[in-house]
């Protein structure tokens, strides 16, 4: 939901808090589950996450989260799907060229990652999505290392 | 940076078309990279591919910028319009001896095709690559086409370094002759995120940019400011700067661009005075000589990128009257010397 994924950015510190106290469980948690239950957690934690983040930051699930590098905003809400900032047409006022009703997401990336504790990550190379991840879980990609 | 380098160099070969050696800290066997490594002012400008499979059509297009361009840019479908492609205009160009950028855009093309492309473009004689992402195809003469963007531009930079500096596709296979190309990026610092430009530039260094062209300056003021955090964060020292350069027909015409292309900023002033003029179309040539005289004096910018659409006759004049070639003599087909010359010779 737009307004609630512009909230979102708003508040990317307290998001950051939160998700840096509640990873570590959450990942601890699918780790016991993937070693007594395999493969079938796949489909249930995978509609956990696409409820949670759809909802938080309009997630495309594209099984590579870069939310804690990118202040919070989805890059995948990008028309273009640029993983590494803003085209060169962001229009003034910071609005999207291809879609002038939306806040560029970049825009939005570097307004959110100014206010967390780790949000120079933002300026760190990120290569393109394996397109094989798309629609799959980051978390269970942490739980398993992959 | 700026190294004692030649022009010319006793190994170049007779033939134009051939490629050059590589002189030592350079990447490439072009031209335009020489140019760049000897600390000369450079000149680039962008030539519109024609609606036509026609090579004569493309070398006519060339040939106004005779001698007063060091490299002419192949639009890959800019504005995601259809026209022919920046592959193939820059195979005809490098036959005649031109030093011609590849644009490279991410809307059109996934990195499977990307990379072969770009081992085509270096085995035809293409140096000089520009990584872009792209217009959205919805702004485009096809707005019916499927947009690819598999990579964007930080990610083609690193794909293109991959296969020079790595000899390897992004697969991991080996190559058996790594394509030498020296690695360009746009930037634009007159649009927003502002403060992010800077540290958006940085990343297309560390990706592998050596060298950028810019979107339309028209604010020397914003350029200064924005030339002095690069200057900061030792991008300068790592990244050839060229500032990009338009040509105004008339106060409509950049009232149209500011609105029509999202991330131009054209000052007030700068449409006043064209609403002010007698004759419009000279005093938007007059304003672009007077940047390009004005971009010159910052320091850390080697060079312009005169865009001057469906004003292109004009280049030549507007480089010669800024003086910012000091005299020198762009390379051109008809003036091609195979003589060696140490440039202290050409350039006295």
């Amino acid at each position: 939901m737009y307004s609630l994924r512009r909230w979102s950015v708003r508040h990317a510190r307290l998001l950051e808090t939160i998700y840096g106290a509640c990873n570590p469980l959450v990942v601890a948690a699918l780790r016991r589950a993937n070693r007594l239950f395999g493969r079938r957690i796949d489909r249930p934690v995978t509609a956990i996450e696409r409820a949670a983040k759809s909802l938080l930051f309009d997630c495309r699930m594209c099984g590579d989260c870069q939310l804690s590098r990118t202040g919070m905003s989805c890059p995948m809400n990008c028309p273009k799907t640029l993983r590494n900032g803003p085209c060169g047409g962001v229009r003034e006022g910071g609005m999207c060229e291809v879609r002038p009703d939306m806040a560029c997401v970049w825009a939005e990336a570097w307004r959110g990652a100014a206010q967390m504790r780790h949000g120079g990550a933002i300026r760190e190379v990120a290569f393109a999505v394996d397109h094989r991840r798309i629609g799959t879980s980051s978390w269970l990609r942490m739980a398993r290392d992959d | 940076m700026t190294e004692p380098a030649c022009l010319h160099h006793p190994g170049d070969p007779v033939d134009p078309a051939a490629p050059l050696p590589i002189l030592p800290g350079h990447v490439s066997p072009g031209r335009f990279e020489r140019v760049l490594r000897a600390g000369l002012f450079a000149v680039t400008t962008e030539l519109a591919p024609p609606d036509s499979a026609d090579p004569a059509d493309v070398l006519a297009r060339a040939r106004v910028f005779d001698g007063h361009v060091d490299a002419i840019n192949a639009t890959d479908g800019s504005g995601a319009n259809c026209h022919m492609s920046s592959l193939g205009v820059c195979a005809i160009l490098t036959r005649a001896g031109y030093s011609p950028i590849l644009q490279v855009s991410c809307r059109d093309r996934n990195r499977i095709a990307i990379q072969g492309d770009l081992l085509g473009a270096a085995a035809l004689g293409v140096c000089s690559l520009l990584c872009l992402s792209g217009d959205d195809v919805s702004v485009g003469d096809h707005p019916q086409a499927k947009p690819v963007f598999d990579l964007d531009s930080v990610s083609l930079l690193a794909t293109a370094r991959t296969l020079r500096d790595e000899r390897r596709f992004l697969s991991g296979r080996p190559l058996d002759s790594a394509p030498r190309l020296l690695l360009g990026a746009s930037i634009n610092p007159f649009a927003p995120p502002y403060d992010a430009r800077v540290h958006q530039f940085a990343k297309k260094v560390a990706a592998g940019a050596q060298f950028v062209q810019s979107q339309y300056c028209f604010d020397i003021a914003m350029a200064r400011a924005f030339m002095a955090q690069a200057r900061d964060l030792g991008l300068t020292e790592r990244c050839f700067v060229l500032m990009g350069v338009g040509v105004l027909a008339s106060a409509r015409t950049a009232r149209w661009l500011q609105s029509a292309i999202p991330g131009v900023h054209i000052p007030e002033e700068i449409i006043h005075r064209l609403d002010q003029a007698a004759k419009p179309k000279a005093e938007g040539r007059r304003i672009a000589v007077e940047l390009i005289q004005q971009l010159a004096e910052i320091p850390g910018i080697s060079g312009v990128h005169v865009m001057a659409y469906k004003q292109e006759e004009h280049v030549g004049d507007i480089v010669a009257a800024s003086g910012v070639l000091n005299g020198r003599r762009c390379w051109a087909p008809d003036r091609h010397d195979p003589a060696p010359l140490a440039i202290q010779e050409a350039y006295p």
